[in-house]
């Protein structure tokens, strides 16, 4: 092929990707087109670009979902979830690179073969632990359970991480007197930024995201996260699109802007962990 | 030295000490406790729980027919799955791979549906497939809009796989991008100097090289259709007439509709062991594949 018709290729398959990017985006303009729509418009015509903006519809939503609250509930839970996995899981690995027992290595074993289990196996008996030590229905018997099954994956992540880094700094820092905690916390932890990144974005989005695991450990109202209030709104207003469409928009959103703040490390961290799996 | 003070059993404690507390809690008892619920009548009120032997896994091979016809779903949802969305999570990462102007918008276009949780898109499609088609095929005509999307089987079937491709391949997408971006230029340069058309440097070349990727994809797509649960509640609750449960949707409504505890247990242990022996003849078979550059 001569650079001309190279040239003439390419600009064919930008046109033919930006079509399809405009059908990949096509349910979005669907929802927010008729988010705004009085309900008559919604059923006279759904794709329409709405007559007038009905910005009530969102009040209207907000309130009734109790989505302050719900964003409040999810904020605490992802953030309070992915620091803590971050940490404990940097710490078990950087332990089990540096101490290769045999107990490190059986138990390394054990954090990948739970990766396999999926959490339909698990997740009855894991209700009964949770009853059992009286955290149902709690956001602390919510973290107790995000952290247990996150943590064996980025354990994994870390533990391939941590075998690149040099031993040299540690030992210097050791001769300079820091002990095995210090040196963890001011040497290895600031190295493994990169990794940490990724498992804290990569988990906040699995946990703001989640919704079978809060449905079965919150019940009451007033500690629902933004999937279990969307639910139980929809199931209230279902066939009432004027309000569920504003409830899905406001649900949708955070984790949306999140994306393209963080755009970067999600991708990274996805390349990174397929690498590693 | 003071750096030796700690006990080598202290270090350990205080480093792996939390991971494997909440690992034990959450994952290893669990999992323990349900392979023993898994031979009992549990129905997870009552204090009563009596072994049962395998009457559990007996019933389920001989007298559940909502069980397999769920199995049966999840099985043909997830090979047409894993291989949609891999043809298009790979095509979408081939083509972006190219110098094209708007790539990196692209690029997070594609990738988007993916941030957002299954529940909350099934039910942005669940808006679509009701009224947005019913529009779209007012004003085109087009039978293929005026298809009873979420009220028929079969219908509902191609929903769920549609809206499943929709979300995923933007995954897919970004591990191909990253495979395909280390296959070296001058490989393809040389062939392209021998004269290899596209698709032959595409066969023979390319794909060969990004099979650590396909492996990993493969992985991926099978496991995440296997689970599939979010999105079918939300999309059809399995419905119309159970024929779009999924084996979890069918593990769940088990245990806390029909409060069999000690049946889902057991359903939830064989399905365990179904998704794990799937995944490592997957990943065998693909690794055997791979070649080094």
């Amino acid at each position: 092929m001569n650079a001309k018709s190279k040239s003439r290729w390419t600009i064919g398959i930008e046109v033919l990707m930006i079509l399809l990017a405009l059908l990949f985006l096509a349910p979005f303009y669907f929802l927010l087109a008729n988010s705004v729509k009085s309900f008559g418009e919604i059923l006279s015509n759904a794709a329409s670009w709405p007559q007038e903006f009905m910005w009530s519809n969102y009040s209207n939503a907000w309130k009734l979902a109790r989505f302050g609250e719900a964003f409040r509930n999810s904020l605490i839970v992802t953030v309070i979830s992915v620091v803590l996995i971050a940490l404990f899981s940097a710490m078990a690995a950087y332990r089990m690179v540096r101490a290769d027992t045999k107990f490190n290595k059986v138990l390394l074993l054990l954090f990948v073969a739970a990766m396999v289990v999926p959490f339909q196996t698990i997740m009855i008996p894991i209700l009964k632990v949770v009853n059992v030590l009286g955290v149902n229905n709690s956001i602390p018997g919510l973290l107790i359970t995000n952290l247990g099954l996150s943590i064996p994956m980025a354990i994994f992540l870390f533990h391939g991480f941590i075998k690149s880094v040099p031993l040299e700094i540690e030992e210097a820092a050791t001769v300079d007197g820091c002990n095995p905690i210090t040196v963890f916390f001011r040497i290895v932890l600031p190295l493994l930024k990169p990794m940490l990144m990724t498992t804290i974005v990569l988990n906040a989005l699995g946990i703001w995201n989640d919704y079978l695991l809060p449905s079965l450990i919150l019940q009451a109202p007033n500690l629902r996260t933004i999937p279990l209030a969307t639910f139980s709104f929809f199931g209230q207003y279902t066939k009432q699109w004027d309000m569920a469409l504003p409830a899905l928009t406001i649900g949708v959103a955070p984790i949306v802007i999140f994306y393209l703040f963080m755009q970067r490390y999600i991708v990274e961290g996805i390349a990174a962990g397929s690498v590693k799996g | 030295m003071r750096g030796h003070k700690l006990s080598q059993f202290g270090q350990q404690l205080f480093f792996v000490g939390p991971a494997v507390l909440f690992f034990s809690v959450v994952m290893i008892i669990p999992f323990l406790m349900g392979m023993y619920y898994s031979f009992t009548d549990w129905n997870g009120v009552s204090g009563n729980v009596s072994w049962v032997g395998i009457d559990n896994f007996k019933s389920i091979f001989t007298n559940d027919p909502d069980f397999w016809s769920s199995f049966w779903f999840t099985v043909r949802f997830t090979l047409l799955g894993v291989v949609l969305t891999n043809v298009v999570g790979f095509f979408l990462a081939y083509l972006l791979t190219k110098p094209l102007k708007t790539r990196n918008m692209l690029r997070t276009i594609f990738f988007m549906p993916n941030v957002i949780g299954g529940l909350l898109l099934g039910f942005i499609w669940q808006f679509i497939f009701i009224k947005g088609f019913a529009t779209l095929g007012e004003t085109t005509g087009w039978p293929f809009f005026n298809l009873p999307w979420l009220g028929d089987a079969t219908t509902g079937f191609w929903a769920i796989v549609m809206v499943f491709v929709w979300q995923s391949s933007g995954y897919l997408m970004v591990i191909y991008i990253a495979s395909l971006s280390n296959v070296s230029k001058e490989v393809l340069e040389a062939a392209d100097i021998d004269g290899a058309s596209p698709f032959q440097v595409l066969r023979n070349i390319v794909v060969p090289l990004i099979m650590p990727a396909v492996t990993i994809g493969l992985f991926l797509a099978i496991s995440w259709s296997f689970k599939m649960f979010d999105l079918n509640l939300s999309l059809t609750k399995g419905g119309p007439f159970k024929s779009t449960e999924s084996v979890a949707m069918n593990i769940y409504n088990e245990a806390f509709l029909n409060n069999r505890y000690g049946l889902g247990t057991a359903k939830a242990l064989l399905f365990f062991v179904i998704v794990a022996v799937i995944t490592m003849i997957q990943v065998r078979v693909t690794k055997s594949k791979e070649v080094e550059a």
